[in-house]
């Protein structure tokens, strides 16, 4: 089995895309890809600790979406760290302007990077942004 | 002798099957069966998709009322 390595940006706060993003981490991660989210925006505020991520439908499959037994994101994400190779930063430009710290954060996130970082990581690789 | 689990994942939509799955594979021995009920469509033609990249054997896929009885067997 070949590994990629796939580098997720997630910038929206609409439950279509956060949905998306976390298909894509879960599915690539148990397929043994190794996988890198970057949390940033409008998607940073749902990993702040106690968020019910609850997220808004951007349209009518959103919304079609929200009233069936479809898997949270937030829990498709600790699935993509609990059998896979991932890991969820956030981003260290977007906590600052929320005013968050580390200890505010879910404690499944690793570390706080910048979009530098990021990008340096995703050499070679994919990137795909949500 | 082989010994069969079965994961009951009806009702959920992709891909929360596959994950239940994987929860359950790692739970069995190698050698083992697990057999996945699911009334996911999508998820009856991912899954042996996912088994056949990671290097794990498919059993069996049918489809009876409308659930589809996936049997997988861990090979690693």
């Amino acid at each position: 089995m070949s590994s990629t390595k796939i580098s997720v940006m997630v910038v929206s706060g609409s439950l279509e895309r956060l949905q998306m993003a976390a298909m894509v981490t879960s599915i690539g991660a148990v397929s043994g890809d190794d996988v890198t989210v970057f949390l940033s925006m409008n998607a940073l505020s749902y990993f702040v600790k106690g968020h019910t991520g609850t997220a808004p439908a951007e349209g009518e499959f959103g919304r079609i979406m929200s009233s069936k037994n479809v898997p949270p994101f937030k829990e498709l994400f600790q699935k993509a760290l609990e059998f896979g190779d991932a890991r969820i930063h956030p981003c260290s430009m977007a906590m600052d302007v929320l005013g968050v710290t580390d200890k505010d954060m879910e404690p499944y996130l690793a570390e706080p990077i910048g979009l530098t970082k990021f990008l340096t990581n995703a050499e070679g690789g994919r990137i795909l942004t949500f | 002798m082989t010994a069969r689990t079965v994961i009951d994942a009806r009702g959920t939509f992709c891909p929360g099957p596959l994950m239940e799955l994987i929860g359950g594979m790692k739970l069995i021995n190698v050698g083992d069966e697990l057999e996945l009920l699911s009334t996911d469509k999508g998820s009856a033609s991912d899954i042996p998709e996912w088994i056949n990249k990671v290097g794990h054997q498919m059993v069996s896929t049918t489809e009876e009322s409308g659930v589809w009885h996936i049997v997988v067997r861990k090979a690693k």
